[in-house]
């Protein structure tokens, strides 16, 4: 570095710690080396966010949240989308973007904690990115089925009818807390605008905050990797983790790879299937709202169905309140439940790689019963497939509360001092 | 500071008044954002509970009236009506109204508060049409030679009887719904406001 360059960056360091903050977060934090492609996901997720946040920004400049019918006839919100889609240069592209990206963001998302479910990811010490993990996956399932119902369309508003009316099986304060949510009796304009609200500001800032605290966390007790060995125990002479490397240059590169492929299949959705046959955007959301016409199905987009086959598998009264609000209780349980994990495992190691038999098994048929559900809430319920879903219901809270004795008797294998490569 | 300093107990006092105080600002600040939430004044107007006079309302005639936005029918029954109920009860999906399409007070045989009077939703619970009355018994209803009386949905043909309850082997899913309502004396109904009364 020239010594003008040098004399800057002191200049800086002296009023804003610039330096130290890059060395602590990327060239001297130290990732272990045996990252594989499931630690992709991570910086995947945040780049959709990005791509989210930036579409985001250009599509409200466009885009106008109104209930209201113009001169044609068409609710002002759904023409402002056909307009978005048809005269704005660029726009189509822009709002397919954001569109595939919702659903970008839930496969990468799921991908991620998947990876931290078979690693060991969420065991001590970071039992807390583990619990602002599951809040940014609240926060984004939010961010998501509020951003679902800007459209406008058939699906948005039937859909959040759907869901919001689920509020109102609550005892006592429900009905009125249905009508606070949608600030009407009815989905309504008041509705649409509030949820604009939400989408666009509230919740991104609480998503963009919750983002920090998860990385925050993650850098102060350092990565877990797929043995699910500490690699701080084993220090070399100069007091780095000897099967660390810097995050930088080394897993920032690594990451760019993954930044191409994912760019890659993201084009390929956004320009040849932006529809995702009907699952990223579903075909029903292309006519517009109409409160007195109600489509003959209604499904949630893809990455609520497992949750949504929960809630609906539901279907005994409990202590004299209706089943609808206990499959609201079920779905949000389902959730939540994910948080607990940390002391809900109770196996001597973390990764899968040194796990018995036992738990392999009964993480197959936890992803099995949940590829169904996932299946199942996107069709209309049939006393079969509700039978069905009551099964894959029960293994799936199954696979969490019964942790606590199966990964304790489960035969594990001798974990390694240090990494295996 | 140093540690062994002691606390200074007015100091502190005043420090939680102070941060009491406080708290109830903060409190009582957020008391406008959250009624905000609440519906306005003019979504309040617009779904208002709509007071109904039915005391001009002979057995055997229906009238509609419009609330949020929606057809909501007004049925004074016949005896023969009623007695037609017990005959469709095997044929309905949902005999019992277990599904809950309506109010706790109104899940009963006849789907209403006094047995003579239905209030219904006149919205077909399949695509949203408007089912059309067809009383008239038998042949003469064009709807089916032993037709019980009741309501046929022009769109998809989904069938209720005279409780709104809808036929087996129908597209409509559900009953029609029931709205909240209650009575303000016998020739007042209020629709959108719940309780027996």
């Amino acid at each position: 570095m020239t010594t003008k360059s040098q004399a800057v960056l002191d200049w800086i360091d002296e009023r804003f710690p610039l330096t130290s903050t890059i060395k602590g977060h990327l060239t001297e934090y130290y990732a272990p080396k045996n990252f594989n492609f499931w630690y992709f996901f991570g910086s995947l997720a945040l780049l959709v966010l990005v791509i989210q946040i930036v579409t985001g920004i250009f599509l409200v400049m466009h885009y106008k949240p109104d209930a209201s019918l113009n001169a044609a006839g068409v609710p002002v919100a759904f023409a402002s989308v056909e307009y978005i889609m048809r005269d704005v240069p660029g726009g189509w592209l822009i709002r397919y973007m954001h569109s595939t990206g919702a659903s970008a963001f839930f496969i990468v998302v799921y991908l991620h904690m998947f990876r931290g479910l078979i690693y060991g990811s969420y065991r001590k010490p970071r039992e807390l990115i583990w619990i602002f993990g599951t809040l940014i996956f609240l926060a984004l399932m939010a961010e998501a089925f509020m951003g679902y119902l800007l459209p406008w369309g058939q699906m948005s508003f039937w859909g959040a009818q759907v869901i919001v009316n689920l509020f109102s099986a609550i005892p006592v304060i429900g009905p009125d807390l249905s009508v606070v949510i949608r600030g009407d009796f009815v989905v309504s304009d008041a509705t649409l605008n509030r949820f604009f609200s939400f989408h666009v500001i509230a919740v991104p800032l609480i998503l963009i905050g919750l983002v920090a605290a998860h990385i925050v966390a993650l850098h102060e007790v350092g990565s877990n990797n797929p043995d699910g060995v500490e690699i701080k125990k084993k220090k070399g002479a100069d007091g780095h983790p000897l099967d660390g490397i810097p995050f930088h240059p080394y897993y920032t590169v690594k990451d760019i790879v993954g930044v191409v492929g994912f760019l890659i299949v993201f084009s390929l959705i956004v320009f040849f299937a932006p529809e995702g046959g009907g699952y990223f955007l579903e075909f029903n959301n292309f006519i517009p709202a109409d409160p007195l016409k109600t489509p003959p199905h209604i499904a949630p987009v893809w990455y609520f169905t497992p949750f949504y086959s929960i809630l609906r598998a539901v279907t005994y009264p409990l202590f004299g309140i209706d089943a609808k609000f206990w499959g609201v209780v079920a779905m949000g349980a389902a959730v939540v439940i994910i948080a607990f994990l940390p002391w809900l495992d109770r196996s001597p190691v973390k990764s899968i790689r040194y796990k018995g038999g036992l738990y392999k098994a009964i993480l197959a048929v936890f992803i099995v019963s949940f590829f169904i559900l996932g299946y199942l809430g996107v069709l209309p319920p049939t006393p079969g497939r509700t039978i069905v879903s009551q099964i894959c219901s029960v293994i799936y809270f199954g696979f969490f509360l019964l942790m606590p004795w199966y990964s304790k008797i489960d035969k594990c294998k001798p974990v390694p001092d240090r990494v295996t490569g | 500071m140093s540690v062994d300093q002691k606390v200074d107990g007015g100091r502190r006092q005043l420090l939680l008044v102070t941060s009491a105080a406080g708290g109830v600002a903060a409190a009582a600040a957020a008391v406008p954002f959250v009624a905000s939430l609440t519906p306005s004044e003019r979504a309040k107007a617009a779904g208002a509970p709509v007071e109904v006079d039915i005391s001009k309302l002979q057995p055997g005639q229906m009238m509609t009236v419009e609330w949020r936005g929606k057809p909501v029918w007004i049925i004074n029954r016949t005896k023969e009506m009623l007695e037609s109920l017990k005959k469709t009860e095997g044929e309905v999906s949902d005999p019992k109204s277990d599904k809950p399409m309506q109010p706790a007070y109104a899940q009963n045989e006849t789907r209403s508060i006094k047995p003579e009077i239905l209030v219904a939703v006149g919205i077909c619970t399949h695509l949203g049409c408007s089912p059309s009355d067809k009383f008239k018994t038998g042949a003469d209803s064009g709807v089916a030679p032993d037709w019980a009386g009741g309501f046929l949905c022009p769109c998809h043909g989904s069938t209720f009887d005279m409780a709104g309850r809808v036929y087996k082997s129908k597209p409509a899913p559900d009953n029609l719904e029931i709205p909240p309502h209650k009575y303000l004396s016998d020739a007042k109904i209020i629709i959108g406001e719940d309780g027996k009364a």
